[in-house]
């Protein structure tokens, strides 16, 4: 197979300008200059690009977003905030390939007319942070980032912003105003970054992973990215297998991978034989499936036909033995920690769901309680500022249609059949 | 404890501050910077911090306290923090928590009495593929297992 990044990932030689370089790194910036700035967006279209935040949207279109008019200056925002629970991609490049991402900015933003990019990296990730500003520092020096770069007569100043700390902020206008020295309160749209986002300007927001297959778009074309992927997903994605598998990581995989080999070709099936129970597909916002489900392509259409989501492609693998309602538990717990509060549906119903699996998995649970976090649910999609709230019922409603039973039985039972552990 | 950068954050400070349209923008470099300046976001420090940016020392503390790594009370010269997302969970951070607690003596939230150890538990570190995960300040401790564990809080009890 084809790869689009790992080979710049597999392991900490291209971490440096001079390893990148050595193996074709900034021949695809050294090429955009070259070429007219439509044509570079007309390569990404066709290239099927879909982003790898989580949304899936096609970049593209997005770019597309931009007024056309350039009367006021541009910014760029780098989501490199990776706050999906099961989602750990956007690390594994930027730990080893950080130019990549460095080169997929500069691109970007060539193409786009636009002069400052804020990489917003989450607070954790401190040794990454360092690394990035060590590879924005380099690509400064060699003359790809800074003032007339490349001798094209276009300036961009790169800086690495961290967060501190906040799930929320990972949603792209809560980005915005973290960026800007604010709470990473999420704001109403809209109107949409590309017409007010950071600073009042026109703003594209778009992931890591999603702006490090730029380079190799604009090297090998659109159109051989797009075949490397399937119908309306162009390329290759990052996924991240976590959970009791033998090898549990990230794997550049083609669009129209099958599920089931993701997790037991490629992660190489449960530790120790165990049987699978339940896998969530892409980041704790998912959907979960049953394991017999997941005879499926893992690719953004085919997981929507089954009710589910592709999203970061995080794969968290759950083995038998596991308690459902402690797990939802545990999800629920993450959401309500993270709600930012301006919302009074998510604020109330991220509590009431933590709340309410908590008492249930403690044996304490009332007839009807399912009911009511169902319910819960409805009132909670779609009425909010962001989709948070969505992304907390979505795995609640998916743990009570798929694994109903146990959340039965811990109510008339009064105690968590799996003697509360995982 | 004197709330005012030392030279080298002072200067950090400015180099940041070249980096935005709007000052305000620096106000959570501001905000590590002076956590790692003074340890801990005192309200001197928060007073400090508004006077640098030209924010009021009101939206200053309703940022300070919106996100969780920064501390408005002093914490332990290390700080463990231990992520109980589901990946983590499912490979046995609960169980890491509750040894960790036994072996300090303390629950999650608490410092001990030396000032050494403070104790977290944490949402998601983006790390899952290793868990479970600890992050002690700035570092990663991945694919953790109670003996693993136990040699970290040795080393760092063995170094001062
Ligand atoms: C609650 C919430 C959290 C999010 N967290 C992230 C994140 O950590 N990283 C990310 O790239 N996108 C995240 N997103 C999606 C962003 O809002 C946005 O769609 C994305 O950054 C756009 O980039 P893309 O089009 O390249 O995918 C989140 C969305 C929501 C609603
Ligand atoms: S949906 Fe929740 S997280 Fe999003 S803005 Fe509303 S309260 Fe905040
Ligand atoms: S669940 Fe622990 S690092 Fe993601």
């Amino acid at each position: 197979m084809e790869t689009v990044l790992t080979t710049h990932l597999a392991d900490d030689r291209y971490r440096r300008i001079d390893g990148y370089r050595g193996s074709g790194g900034y021949e695809a910036l050294r090429k955009a200059v070259s070429m007219p700035r439509e044509s570079i967006v007309e390569e990404v279209r066709k290239a099927n690009l879909r982003g790898r935040g989580g949304a899936g949207f096609p970049a593209g279109v997005k770019w597309g977003f931009l007024p056309k008019d350039f009367s006021r200056p541009r910014v760029l925002v780098v989501n490199a905030d990776e706050g999906e629970p099961g989602t750990f991609k956007d690390r594994l490049i930027l730990t080893r390939g950080p130019h990549l991402l460095v080169e997929g900015i500069a691109i970007t933003c060539y193409a786009l007319a636009i002069h400052s990019a804020y990489i917003y990296i989450r607070g954790e990730y401190v040794l990454e942070a360092r690394i990035l500003e060590e590879a924005v520092a380099e690509a400064y020096a060699a003359g790809f980032l800074g003032k007339d770069l490349l001798g094209s007569g276009f300036d961009l100043d790169v800086t690495v912003h961290r967060g501190a700390g906040a799930y929320i902020c990972g949603e792209e206008t809560s980005t915005i105003n973290s960026l800007e020295g604010k709470r990473g309160w999420p704001r109403l749209k809209p109107p949409f970054p590309a017409s007010v986002g950071a600073f009042g300007l026109p703003t594209l927001v778009n992931n890591v992973e999603t702006l490090a297959d730029v380079p190799w778009i604009v090297a090998n074309g659109g159109e051989r990215f797009a075949a490397l992927g399937c119908e309306k997903n162009g390329g290759t994605r990052l996924v991240g297998v976590s959970g009791p598998v033998e090898r549990p990581g990230v794997y550049e995989l083609p669009a129209n991978v099958n599920l089931r080999d993701v997790i037991y070709d490629i992660a190489g099936g449960l530790r120790g034989g165990k049987p699978l129970k339940a896998v969530i597909p892409g980041g704790s916002s998912t959907p979960v499936l049953r394991a017999e489900e997941i005879d499926v392509t893992f690719d953004i259409e085919s997981m929507a036909k089954i009710g589910t989501m592709a999203g970061t492609s995080g794969v968290i693998v759950i083995p038998e033995g596991t308690c459902m309602v402690r797990a939802l538990s545990v999800l629920m717990n993450f959401y309500a920690h993270e709600s930012c509060g301006q919302c009074s549906p998510c604020r109330e119903g991220t509590g009431w769901l933590r709340k309410i699996t908590g008492r249930i998995e403690a044996g304490e649970g009332r007839p009807g309680d399912v009911e009511l976090i169902l319910d819960l649910c409805d009132n909670m999609m779609g009425r909010t500022i962001c989709a948070l709230a969505d992304a907390a019922a979505m795995p609640a409603q998916s743990f009570i249609w798929k694994f109903r039973e146990e959340f039965d039985r811990h109510i008339a039972e009064r105690k968590c059949p799996f003697g509360n552990s995982f | 404890m004197s709330v005012v950068f030392s030279e080298a954050a002072r200067a950090e400070f400015e180099r940041l501050l070249s980096r935005y349209p709007d000052r305000r923008a620096v106000i959570l470099p501001a905000l590590h910077l002076a956590q790692r300046e003074f340890g801990y976001l005192s309200d001197e420090a928060i007073l400090y911090v508004a006077e640098l940016t030209g924010a009021s020392p009101a939206e200053i503390e309703g940022v300070a306290t919106f996100y969780t790594m920064y501390n408005r009370k002093p914490v332990g010269k290390y700080h463990l923090q231990i992520c109980r997302n589901l990946s983590c969970s499912l490979l046995g951070a609960e169980r890491l928590i509750g040894h960790v607690s036994e072996k300090l003596g303390i629950r999650p939230g608490e410092t001990t009495p030396d000032g050494r150890f403070t104790l977290s538990v944490v949402e998601c570190l983006g790390s899952c593929g290793t868990a479970p995960v600890m992050q002690v300040n700035d570092d990663y401790h991945e694919n953790l297992t109670v003996e693993s564990v136990d040699a970290v809080l040795d080393k760092l009890r063995s170094e001062e």
